[in-house]
C-alpha cells in the first residue's frame, strides 16, 4: 500500500495524520475531562454528559448568530464570550440535575446511569423541539478560517491549532483547580472519606453539586469548541458518550494524568488506523483493543494500589 | 441429640419451597391466557404480530431479571446478544431465500443479493454452517451464549463489575453495530438482512405462518419463564441474591462467584438469543438497530419498569413500555422521547422495583385483607406478615 | 495422623514438622511500602485455641485476612495440612476446611435464617451442584440443629436484616458453624455485644470449638484468659511474644506495649 507514495509523501502524510491525530486528542480529551472529574472523583456515571455538552455548542450558535446580527464588529471574539456562556449555561444545567436527580442516587450507581440515559433522552428531544432535528453549524470568523504551511506539503488547519490550545489551556486550569485550590481539596477530601470531610467541616453536599456542575461546564465548553470543527444536531452527544467513557475508564478513574495519556494512545491509535483502514473498521479496532486491555487490566492504566 | 427439636421442626418445615407459590401459578395462568387466548381473539393478525414482536423482547427481559435484577449485573448490550441470535436465524433464511433459481440474475448466483453488490463472488466461511437448520438452530442459542462467555469470563475472573461491567457491555454494544454497519458485503450493513421468504420450506410471510410463529413464541417464552423460575428458587437463585449483596461473604462459603456471575450473564444472554431468533422469524428482517446502545437500553428500561425482580413483571413491562410506544409515537412523536426519559428517571427514583413493586406494596396486601375479612368474619386480625419488606427477594 | 498424606517438605529439616494443622512461615504483606505484617511465623496444632491479641493496627486482622485468602501476600508462605493457601482462592481455601467469620456480621440480609444457613451449607458448591441442590431432610435436620445451637431456632423464617446484632453475630457463628470447617477463625466475636449476649456467646463459642482448631482475635482479656491454649501478640506487625496466657501477661515487653496502659 505504500508503493504510490514518495517518501517526502510519506512523511508528509504521516504528519498530517499525526496532526489529525493530535486533534482528535484535543476532542477525546475534552470530553473527557468533564466526565473524569464527574466519574472518576463521584462515582456517578453520567449518560447524559453529551447532552450537556451539546448545551455548550448550542450556546455558542447561538451567540455567535447574536454577535453577526447585532455587534458584527466584536464577531471576531465573540468565541470567547461563547465558551464562558457555554460554561455558566452546562455549568448551571449540571448543578440544577445534581440538585433535582443525582444526589438522591449516590448509593445506587446503576440506578444513576439510568436516569442519567431518561436525561438525555429527554435533552436530545428538547434540542430537538427548539434548534429542529437538522444539524447546525457556526460560521467561522476569518482568523480561524484557513491553514498555515509548515512546508510544502505540510500544512495545518488553524481551526485545529485553536482547539488544541483551548484544550491544552482547560486542562492546566483543571489540574490547578483540583491539586492547588482550596476548592480542589475539598473535593479531594470528600471522595477520600465522605464522613470525615463533614466533620471536619467541609459542606459536603455543596462540594458534590460545585463538582458534578464543573464536570458539567467544562463538557458545556468542550461542545463549544467542537463547533469549529463540525456541526451539532441534538443527537451528536450521544455519538460521543462510548468514546468518552472507555477513555475514562481506560486511563484508570481518578487519574488526571490517566485520562490524558488514554485520550492520547487512543486517538493516536485511531487515526493512524484510519489511513490504512476504513474509518469505520479502524474504529472497531481501536475501541475492540481497548476493551481487550480493560478486560485483562481492568483498574485502567494508572491507578494507585489501596488496601482493599 | 436435638432429635426432640427435630421432631417439633419437621412437621412446621414441610414443602417450605414450592417452586411456585399458588399467588404465582395464578400470575402465571393469568399471563398465558392473555398471549395465547386472548390477544389471539382480540387483535387482527397485524396487532397480533406486533405483539409477537413486543413479546421477543420479553425474552430479553426476562433475562434481566436473572442477570441484572438477581446477580446485580447489569448489561448494557443484550441487544448485542438479541442480535446474534436474530442474525444467525436471519443467515439461514437469507440462504434458503437466496437459492441459485432465485438469483440468477446475479453476477454470482447463489449468494446473498447484498454480497452480490458488494462484489463477493464465493459465500464468506462464516456463512457456511447457516446452510444447514440443525446446525442454525444450535448456533442460534451457542454463539451468543458462548461470547456472553467470553465477555464475562474475562470479566468476573478479574472481578470487575458493577459500572465497569456496564460501560463495556455498552462499549461492545457500539462495537459490534458498527462492524455490522461496516463490513456491508458481508452483513448486509445498515439494512440488515431482509427479503427473508421461507423457513426449510415453509413460507413465514404469510398470515398463516405468522399466526402459527405467535404461538410458537408464546409458548417458548411462557417455557422461558418456568426455567428462570426454576433458576431463581434453586440455591443458585438465592446465592445469586447473597452475592449482589455481600460477594466478598460468599466466597468465603466456599463459592466461585465468577462461575455463578457467569451463568447468569450466559443464561441472560440466551433467552435474548432466543427472542432474537423469533424477532427475525416473525417480523422478517435483522438489521443493527436491535442490536445497538439505544435498543439495548430501552431493553433494560422494560425490565425497570415491570420490576427487576420479577419476572413476570418484565413481560408485562416489556408489553407496556411497548404499547405506549407505539400508541405514542403513532399519535405525538414528539412526546415519545420525553415520556420515555421521564419514564426512566420516574422508575428509578420513585418505583425501583417497577410495577411488581407497586403490585406487591400496594395492592396485593389490600387484597390480601379483603379475602381475609371475606374468610374470616370480623373481628378479623389482621395477616402477621402481610407485605414483604422493599426489595425482598423472591416473591 | 497427617503425616502419611503430607508430600514430603523440601524446605528444611526444622520447618515442617507436620503435626501442625496451620503453619504460617515468615508472613509478610505490604501495602505500598508500609509492612502491615512483617516477617510473622506461628503454628497452631490440631484441636489448639489460638489467641491473637495485639494493639490496634498491629495486624492482626491482616494475618487472618492474609489465611482465608482476601489478601494475597508478598512473601512467606501459609501450610495448611501441607497444604499452600497462599496461591488458592477464596473459596478453595473454605472448601479446605477454612472458616473465618468477621468483624463486622457479615451476613446475607436479604435472606431468610433458614436461607442464610442452607447457603451455607457445604454441599453444591458448583453452579451445576447449586442448580441442582435439593432442601432435603439432611440438610433441613442439619440446619434445625445448628439454629438449636445458636439460639435462633425461632428465627429461622425472619428475614436477617431484621435480626439484633448480637443475633447477627450468631447467626454468622452458625453459618460457619454449617461449613464444619477444621480451622476456625474469629475476628473479635463478642465486640459490640451486650453483657448478656457476651455471656452467651462465650458459652456458645466454648461448645463449637471443641474438635476443631480455632484461630481468635480478641480484646477482651477475660474471654481471652477462658478459653485460650496459648497466645500470640502482634506489635506493629511483627510477633512480640507467644505462650501460655500466664507467660505472655508476664513477658516485660507485651506489659509495655499493650497491657500496661
Amino acid at each position: 500500500m505504500f508503493g504510490d507514495y514518495s517518501i517526502g509523501d510519506l512523511g508528509a502524510i504521516f504528519a498530517m495524520q499525526g496532526f489529525a491525530g493530535l486533534i482528535l486528542f484535543s476532542v477525546y480529551l475534552l470530553m473527557a475531562l468533564g466526565l473524569a472529574i464527574i466519574f472518576g472523583q463521584m462515582g456517578v456515571i453520567n449518560m447524559a454528559h453529551g447532552e450537556f455538552m451539546i448545551l455548550g455548542a448550542y450556546v455558542t450558535y447561538l451567540c455567535s448568530t447574536f454577535f453577526q446580527s447585532y455587534l458584527p464588529s466584536l464577531f471576531p471574539i465573540s468565541f470567547f464570550v461563547a465558551m464562558g456562556l457555554a460554561f455558566l449555561a452546562s455549568g448551571a444545567m449540571g448543578m440544577l440535575v445534581e440538585w433535582g436527580l443525582i444526589r438522591f442516587l449516590y448509593k445506587r450507581p446503576l440506578d444513576t446511569l439510568l436516569a442519567t440515559w431518561g436525561l438525555s433522552l429527554i435533552l436530545q428531544q428538547a434540542y430537538r423541539s427548539i434548534f429542529g432535528a437538522r444539524e447546525v453549524g457556526v460560521e467561522l470568523p476569518a482568523w480561524l478560517i484557513g491553514s498555515v504551511q509548515v512546508t510544502d506539503t505540510i500544512e495545518v488547519p488553524i481551526n485545529g491549532l485553536f482547539v488544541m490550545a483551548v484544550t491544552i489551556l482547560i486542562t492546566c486550569a483543571v489540574a490547578l483547580l483540583i491539586f492547588r485550590s482550596r476548592f480542589g481539596q475539598q473535593v479531594r477530601a470528600v471522595m477520600a472519606n465522605r464522613a470525615m470531610a463533614g466533620a471536619v467541616g467541609i459542606d459536603t453536599e455543596k462540594v458534590d453539586r460545585y463538582t458534578f456542575g464543573l464536570g458539567c461546564g467544562i463538557a458545556g465548553v468542550a461542545g463549544s469548541a467542537f463547533t469549529m470543527i463540525g456541526s451539532t444536531g441534538p443527537t451528536s452527544g450521544q455519538l460521543y458518550i462510548v468514546d468518552t467513557f472507555l477513555i475514562v475508564v481506560f486511563g484508570g478513574a481518578a487519574s488526571l494524568v490517566g485520562t490524558i495519556a488514554s485520550a492520547f494512545s487512543i486517538s493516536q491509535t485511531q487515526s493512524t488506523l484510519e489511513f490504512f483502514l476504513s474509518g469505520s473498521m479502524a474504529k472497531v479496532l481501536t475501541l475492540l483493543a481497548v476493551v481487550g486491555i480493560l478486560m485483562l487490566r481492568p483498574q485502567g492504566l494508572f491507578t494507585l494500589k489501596v488496601r482493599r | 441429640m436435638t432429635n426432640p427439636v427435630q421432631a417439633l421442626t419437621k412437621s412446621v418445615t414441610v414443602n417450605d419451597n414450592p417452586f411456585m407459590k399458588p399467588v404465582e401459578w395464578l400470575s402465571l395462568l393469568v399471563l398465558a391466557a392473555l398471549i395465547l387466548v386472548v390477544l389471539p381473539l382480540l387483535l387482527d393478525g397485524f396487532r397480533l404480530n406486533l405483539v409477537g414482536k413486543y413479546l421477543t423482547y420479553a425474552f430479553v427481559a426476562l433475562g434481566l431479571v436473572i442477570c441484572w435484577g438477581y446477580a446485580g449485573i447489569l448489561s448494557l448490550g443484550q441487544g448485542v446478544f438479541f442480535g446474534l441470535g436474530g442474525y444467525c436465524m436471519a443467515m439461514y433464511l437469507k440462504l434458503e431465500a437466496s437459492s441459485v433459481e432465485n438469483t440468477k440474475i446475479q453476477s454470482t448466483p447463489g449468494i446473498p443479493d447484498f454480497m452480490d453488490w458488494n462484489q463477493l463472488t464465493a459465500l464468506p466461511w462464516f456463512w457456511q454452517p447457516f446452510k444447514s437448520l440443525p446446525l442454525t438452530l444450535i448456533l442460534v442459542i451457542a454463539v451468543p451464549v458462548l461470547f456472553a462467555f467470553v465477555i464475562s469470563f474475562a470479566m468476573f475472573k478479574r472481578r470487575v463489575g458493577g459500572t465497569y461491567f456496564a460501560i463495556i457491555t455498552q462499549a461492545i454494544a457500539a462495537i459490534l453495530t458498527i462492524l455490522i454497519v461496516g463490513q456491508q458485503g458481508y452483513t448486509g450493513g445498515i439494512n440488515g438482512i431482509t427479503d427473508l421468504r421461507t423457513l426449510h420450506g415453509w413460507d413465514i410471510r404469510t398470515d398463516a405462518a405468522k399466526f402459527v410463529l405467535y404461538f410458537i413464541n408464546g409458548g417458548l417464552l411462557i417455557a422461558c419463564i418456568l426455567a428462570a423460575q426454576y433458576v431463581k428458587k434453586s440455591k443458585l437463585g438465592r446465592i445469586l441474591v447473597a452475592m449482589r449483596d455481600k460477594e466478598d461473604r460468599v466466597r468465603f462459603s466456599g463459592y466461585s462467584v465468577a462461575g455463578f456471575k457467569v451463568f447468569a450473564f450466559c443464561l441472560a444472554a440466551g433467552f435474548a438469543a432466543i427472542g432474537g431468533a423469533m424477532f427475525t422469524l416473525q417480523v422478517g428482517f435483522m438489521s443493527p438497530s436491535f442490536v445497538g446502545i439505544v435498543p439495548s437500553i430501552e431493553m433494560v428500561i422494560y425490565t425497570a419498569v415491570g420490576g427487576r425482580l420479577s419476572l413476570f413483571g418484565a413481560v408485562w413491562g416489556t408489553l407496556l413500555v411497548n404499547w405506549a410506544k407505539t400508541s405514542f409515537s403513532e399519535s405525538f412523536p414528539d412526546l415519545w422521547l420525553f415520556g420515555l426519559g421521564a419514564l426512566f428517571i420516574a422508575v428509578v427514583l420513585a418505583f425501583p422495583n417497577g410495577l411488581a413493586g407497586l403490585w406487591r406494596e400496594r395492592i396485593e396486601p389490600r387484597l390480601t385483607r379483603r379475602v381475609k375479612a371475606l374468610r374470616a368474619p370480623p373481628p378479623a386480625i389482621l395477616p402477621p406478615h402481610g407485605t414483604p419488606p422493599h426489595g425482598a427477594p423472591a416473591e | 495422623m497427617n503425616a502419611a498424606i503430607l508430600p514430603s517438605p523440601a524446605i528444611g529439616a526444622d520447618s515442617a514438622a507436620p503435626d501442625f494443622l496451620l503453619a504460617v512461615e515468615a508472613l509478610t504483606v505490604s501495602f505500598d511500602g508500609f509492612k502491615a505484617v512483617n516477617d510473622v511465623s506461628f503454628y497452631v496444632d490440631p484441636d489448639e485455641i489460638r489467641v491473637i491479641i495485639g494493639p490496634n493496627g498491629a495486624g492482626k486482622t491482616t494475618v487472618l485476612d492474609l489465611i482465608c485468602g482476601r489478601t494475597r501476600a508478598s512473601g512467606g508462605s501459609i501450610r495448611y495440612k501441607g497444604q499452600e493457601l497462599t496461591r488458592l482462592s477464596e473459596s478453595a481455601i473454605v472448601q479446605a476446611g477454612v472458616g473465618r467469620k468477621f468483624q463486622t456480621p457479615s451476613i446475607y440480609d436479604d435472606l431468610t435464617v433458614f436461607e442464610n444457613l442452607e447457603i451455607s451449607f457445604p454441599r453444591g458448591r458448583s453452579v451445576l451442584g447449586a442448580l441442582t441442590f435439593k432442601r432435603d431432610a439432611v440438610v433441613r435436620d442439619r440446619i434445625h440443629e445448628i439454629a438449636e445451637t445458636i439460639f435462633l431456632k425461632d428465627q429461622l423464617r425472619e428475614r436477617a436484616e431484621f435480626l439484633s446484632h448480637g443475633q447477627k453475630q450468631w447467626l454468622e457463628i452458625g453459618m460457619l458453624l454449617i461449613q464444619d470447617p477444621e480451622l476456625l477463625m474469629l475476628d473479635e466475636p463478642v465486640a459490640g455485644m451486650s453483657v448478656a449476649e457476651r455471656v452467651k456467646t462465650a458459652e456458645l463459642l466454648n461448645q463449637i470449638i471443641k474438635g476443631r482448631s480455632v484461630l481468635v482475635i480478641e480484646h477482651d482479656m477475660k474471654f481471652v484468659e477462658d478459653i485460650a491454649h496459648r497466645v500470640t501478640v502482634l506489635h506493629q506487625g511483627k510477633v512480640l511474644s507467644e505462650g501460655s496466657m500466664e507467660r505472655v501477661k508476664n513477658d516485660p515487653k507485651v506489659i509495655e506495649v499493650y497491657l500496661g496502659h
